[in-house]
Formats: C-alpha cells, sequence, structure tokens
C-alpha cells in the first residue's frame, strides 16, 4: 500500500510541511536542545554566569538519594496508575460491550472525565478528600480511618494515584472497547459452542485478542503518568508532603524552577527524554512485531 | 448420533420481524439435512436456533428426544462450521482443535490422540503448529472441521461453510464434507443458499423461503415434483420455464395457441381456471419442425461446453431450451420443440401451489 503522490511544484510540498515543522522546531527541539546544554554547565548563584562543567550535573545527581526517592515515586505511581486504569477501563468496556439499554449515554459519561484539566481533576479530588473539608475526607475520618493526604505520605499517594486513574479510564475505555467491537462475533459464538463459559472465553479468547490494545495503551499511560500527570500532582500535593509524592517530572519543575538548580534540572529532563525514546522505541519494536497475533 | 426435531419453531425479533413463521422439522439420525433458499429466508436463523446463539421465540427444538430449548451451546453436544471459520487466530492449528476438549477436561493424551487422528483425517498434520492465518483457505476450512470432529459431537451444524472458498476448491470440499459426514455418521444440518451444493449434498432437501418451509423431500423429488412455484424456479439451473395458461379441460391446458396435454394436474378444476406451466429447460426434445410441435425463435445462445443454452420468448414470455453441443445446426433460426405430457408441471397462478402430486410437504 505505498502509494506516493508526485508534486508538480516543487515548492509546495515543503510550505505544507512548513507549519508542523516550525511548531516541533520552536516547541520541541529548541527547548530540548537548550535542556541538553544547560545540562553540561552550572549556573553561578545570581544566575548571571554559567560555566561548563562537563558530567558533574549527572554525578551530583545520581549521588543524590532525593533523585532515588523521586525514582521510586514515580515507578509506584506510574505502575499503580497503568494497572488499575487499565484494568477498570477493561472492565467497563466489557460491560458496555454488552448490549445494553442506556448504552450510549453510559458511553459518553465515561468519556467526559478525559475533557477536564488535570489540574483541575486534581483540586476536585483534593476536595473531595481534603481532610477537614472534603466530603468523603470528613467521612472516612469520621468512620475512624486516620485519613490525612496533607499529613501522611502514604495517604497522598493514594490520593494523586486515585485522581490520575480517574483522569485516564476514559482514555484506556475508548481504545478497549473499539478493541471489543473488532473481535469477530463468531469466535465469541465458536468458543461457546466448543464448550467455554463466559469467565474462560474471555481469558482464552477476548483477552489475547486483545493483547495489542493493552501494549500499546499500557505504554502510553506510563507515558502519560511520568508527564501528564504534572497538574494533578501540582495541584493536589505539590509533591509532598516530604516528597512523598515528588515524581521524576515534578523534581525537574522543583529543583528547576524553585530550586534555581538549572543544571541539574536539565540533566534530569535529558534522563526523562532518554526513557521516553526508549519507551516509543520499544512500542514501535514490538507492535511491527508481535501485535498481529 | 442423534435424531433432531423441531416443532412449529419461530423466531420474532424486536419490532415485529418475524424471521422464522412456525417450522416443523425431522432430521433422523445419520442423515445430512441441507436448508436452502433466498438470502433473508430465515434458514441461518433456524440454525443458529438449533446452535443456541439464538433464542427461540416459541415452539421446541430437540436433540435427541432431548428439548434444548432452554440448554446453552456449550451443553448440546453440537459442533458447528461457520462462513468465516471463526478460527481463533492467536492459537496455533493444535490449539484451534484441542480447544473444546480441552474445555471439557479431556485427558492430555487423549486429547492429542484425537487431535492427530483429526489432522490425519482431513490430511492438515503439517499444518499443526502453524497459526490460522498462514493457511490458505481451503486449509482453514479443513481446520474449522477438524475443530468440528475431533469433538465427536451428537450433531454437526454447517453455516454457509464454502461460500468464502474459490469455486474450484468449493466442489472439492463439497465432496468431502459429503464423505467424511457419511463416514462419521452424524446428523448434520447444513446451510446454504447454493442450490447445486444443496442438491448434491443433501439426504434430505429442506426449501426456505420467507421464513416458511416450502417444501422437504429428497433432492431428487424435490427436483422432479416441486411442490410451489418458487422451488420449480430455486431449484435447478438454468430454473425451470413459467408460462402463463388457462385450463382448457380434464387434462389439457391452454398456453398461448396451443394445447397442451398434461398428465400430472389434479383431477376437476374448472375449465378456465388460471395457471402457470412450468416446463424444465432440459426437458425440452428438439425435433427440428414437425407438425405437433412449437417453434421458438432464437434470440441469442450461450455455449457451456457440453450444452448451449438458446434463450427467446414464447408468447412474450422469456423462454430458455438447453439442448447438448451439436444437437442443433449453428445456423439455426428457430427450434421446434415437443414435451412429455408428465414433464409439464402445473402451478395455481394466484397461490402458486402445484396442482399435481407432491410426494412429501410440509408447506404451513
Amino acid at each position: 500500500m505505498d502509494r506516493r503522490t508526485v508534486f508538480n511544484n516543487r515548492l509546495l510540498p515543503y510550505l505544507l510541511l512548513a507549519p508542523q515543522l516550525a511548531v516541533t522546531l520552536v516547541f520541541f527541539y529548541w527547548p530540548a536542545s537548550q535542556a541538553a546544554w544547560m545540562s553540561f554547565r552550572l549556573e553561578d548563584a545570581f544566575g548571571l554566569t554559567t560555566e561548563f562543567v562537563g558530567l558533574e550535573n549527572f554525578q551530583v545527581l545520581l549521588r543524590d538519594p532525593s533523585y532515588y526517592g523521586a525514582m521510586v515515586n514515580t515507578v509506584v505511581f506510574s505502575g499503580s496508575v497503568a494497572f488499575l486504569s487499565l484494568s477498570l477501563a477493561l472492565l467497563l468496556a466489557v460491560m458496555a460491550d454488552k448490549q445494553i439499554r442506556g448504552a450510549t449515554a453510559y458511553r459518553t459519561l465515561l468519556v467526559w472525565p478525559y475533557a477536564v484539566a488535570p489540574a483541575i481533576a486534581g483540586v476536585f479530588w483534593l476536595f473531595m478528600f481534603q481532610p477537614s473539608l472534603g466530603m468523603i475526607g470528613r467521612t472516612l475520618r469520621g468512620m475512624g480511618v486516620d485519613w490525612n493526604p496533607l499529613l501522611n505520605g502514604g495517604d497522598a499517594m493514594l490520593l494523586v494515584i486515585l485522581a490520575a486513574t480517574w483522569k485516564q479510564i476514559s482514555y484506556n475505555f475508548l481504545f478497549f472497547l473499539a478493541g471489543l467491537q473488532s473481535i469477530p462475533k463468531s469466535l465469541i459464538e465458536a468458543a461457546a459452542i466448543d464448550g467455554a463459559r463466559p469467565t474462560r472465553r474471555f481469558w482464552t479468547i477476548v483477552f489475547p485478542m486483545l493483547s495489542p490494545t493493552t501494549f500499546f495503551l499500557l505504554v502510553v499511560n506510563i507515558v502519560y503518568v511520568f508527564f501528564d500527570t504534572f497538574g494533578i500532582i501540582d495541584a493536589i500535593t505539590r509533591g509532598g508532603p516530604a516528597k512523598a509524592t515528588e515524581t521524576l517530572v515534578y523534581k525537574v519543575y522543583n529543583d528547576g524552577r524553585l530550586g534555581g538548580d538549572l543544571g541539574g534540572s536539565a540533566a534530569q529532563s535529558v534522563i526523562l527524554m532518554a526513557i521516553v525514546i526508549a519507551l516509543t522505541a520499544i512500542q514501535f519494536r514490538y507492535v511491527e512485531k508481535k501485535v498481529t497475533y | 448420533m442423534a435424531v433432531v426435531t423441531l416443532q412449529n419453531v419461530r423466531k420474532v425479533y424486536a419490532g415485529d420481524i418475524e424471521a422464522v413463521k412456525g417450522v416443523s422439522l425431522d432430521i433422523p439420525d445419520g442423515h445430512l439435512c441441507v436448508l436452502v433458499g433466498p438470502s433473508g429466508c430465515g434458514k441461518s436463523t433456524l440454525l443458529r436456533m438449533v446452535a443456541g446463539l439464538e433464542t427461540i421465540t416459541s415452539g421446541s427444538v430437540a436433540i435427541g428426544g432431548r428439548e434444548v430449548n432452554e440448554v446453552e451451546p456449550a451443553d448440546r453436544d453440537i459442533a458447528m462450521v461457520f462462513q468465516n471459520y471463526a478460527l481463533y487466530p492467536h492459537m496455533s492449528v493444535y490449539d484451534n482443535i484441542a480447544y473444546g476438549l480441552r474445555n471439557r477436561r479431556t485427558p492430555k493424551d487423549e486429547i492429542d490422540r484425537r487431535v492427530q487422528e483429526a489432522a490425519r483425517i482431513l490430511a492438515i498434520e503439517p499444518f499443526l503448529n502453524r497459526k490460522p492465518r498462514a493457511l490458505s483457505g481451503g486449509q482453514r476450512q479443513r481446520v474449522a472441521m477438524g475443530r468440528a470432529i475431533v469433538r465427536k459431537p451428537q450433531v454437526f451444524l454447517f453455516d454457509e461453510p464454502l461460500s468464502n472458498l474459490d469455486a474450484k476448491l468449493r466442489v472439492q470440499m463439497r465432496v468431502e464434507i459429503k464423505k467424511l459426514q457419511r463416514a462419521l455418521g452424524v446428523t448434520s444440518i447444513y446451510v446454504t443458499h447454493d442450490q447445486v451444493e444443496a442438491m448434491t449434498l443433501s439426504d434430505k432437501l429442506v426449501v426456505m423461503n420467507a421464513g416458511r418451509v416450502e417444501q422437504v423431500g429428497a433432492p431428487s423429488e424435490v427436483y422432479r415434483r416441486p411442490a410451489t412455484r418458487f422451488v420449480a424456479t430455486f431449484i435447478g439451473s438454468p430454473p425451470m420455464n413459467l408460462l402463463d395458461g388457462v385450463v382448457e379441460g380434464e387434462g389439457r391446458v391452454r398456453v398461448d395457441g396451443a394445447v397442451l396435454d398434461v398428465s400430472d394436474m389434479r383431477a376437476g378444476l374448472q375449465p378456465g381456471h388460471l395457471v402457470e406451466v412450468g416446463i424444465r429447460p432440459e426437458d425440452l426434445e428438439i425435433v427440428g419442425s414437425a407438425s405437433n410441435s412449437v417453434s421458438l425463435p432464437i434470440d441469442f445462445v450461450e455455449e457451456l461446453g457440453a450444452t448451449q443454452l438458446f434463450y427467446g420468448a414464447l408468447g412474450g414470455q422469456p423462454f430458455v431450451v438447453q439442448a447438448g453441443t451439436g444437437v442443433v445446426p449453428a445456423d439455426a433460426k428457430s427450434l421446434g420443440l415437443r414435451i412429455a405430457a408428465e414433464r409439464i408441471h402445473v402451478f395455481d397462478r394466484e397461490s402458486g401451489q402445484r396442482l399435481g402430486r407432491v410426494a412429501e410437504t410440509a408447506a404451513a
């Protein structure tokens, strides 16, 4: 399916590409290369001069225990959000796939959280779970649960996980639903005649056939948790209490923007960039090979 | 091995769409019963009701004397071959065939023995480790068959299993299915819209139209004595010629000026009764230009190799004659035709019912 379009005007294809290239250049390549450049430099305390320090920023970073703390937070956070949002979205999609009354309304409602901005979603969850004002927070405390995401690191982590999961379910739900609907009905019928009960049909036929979708979503979700949850964390916990919810991307902001360590922050950005590039590369390779069962 | 019995089975979909309008059918043990009809006639719905994939609105379906209306497909002891094969794409051929046995917790060595046996019968042993996507259409068809026979079910259900294959392979697989069904002796229901498949495969032919059974019988019987005008035109290729006629007297029908003697026509029909006369293109005798013959001007000729089809019109109605190649001179402008009295079919013009003997029918 390699169809080529040949332009008569030599300039036209470049003109058509120019806007997209310009946006990518200004908003991605320029800041990215600046970050890479800055990661090799050290700024003085007043931000007036910089000097080249080679890999020193990276060495300092890799010796800093708080960096590993942020890494552990990120792994716990992204692992939990990816697992929860994928499994809940799959459950909801399986139910929406059944022909039930009001299915359209149900689907529409499920898509809504995706349209909410991360910071607003964060504020909204904090509102509900704030220990002294939030409805659910107060109810929990009234029931004798020692719930305080403002002081207790574990509670704070739980709250940002819930908020981030809630926002991501919509996206996963749509992909899972589309995946489920693309499974031929006759396969399910054949399995039913072959004596497989609904649960067994799901695990032996439906779930394996969804594996391309699941894998794609897993990578997308991890990338999402790594980067797009900044707004949620900033609105709910600001990385606290005591850095308990400080993820890698939040630490970039914290150290660079608030801590003034531009070189160290840039070094963190470079490492994050490398992680994303690796994830994307894995996805492309895997998608090409394994995904068409 | 089992008898399948359908009693007044109906299917009504939401919105009062009646897909199957009361079908009763008895399929004896070991017989291959073909349901044939145009698309939308309810044949697939009927099959899916026997499989348990569609609920039964009213009536009853029994397999081996046990009513199965409320029984899950898995517990009906049936196997089904789908039109698109419905092979599990992520499993190897071996796993596809073994899947049904594993679900029934068959011992592992027993599974292996039966899968190997099925693969040997169907000549798919070299492909057992392949995925379905690495197989050709014909090989996939065999795997689908393997999945059905490995379980040794009481009933085989076939839902247009050959319609995705090319013409040559279809003829080959048709013969193999028939042989296999004979050898295994399993009661089978086979749905198709192809009348050649229906004629060649069936022990018992069921012609359906608009949710009803038009005729049930041995294929030769259905061909020789079609119960209705619909069956007459549906079974046989090229289809039967139909000409408007009027009853002239006992055993005589007037068609376009000529009077035909008819041996198989109900007695006591009033002269003037409106009928349709059916004549199969292959039943005509070509006689040059004898005095007691009808002359058909030839519009055009189709060459089929062994035979030729002559197209023309009689009394303003299209008419086809089939004759062996070489019987008619190449430069002939018209054909002199004669027909034996016992080869003429007469149908009521209003109801479309045969006005003559019908062997076995369940027309409702």
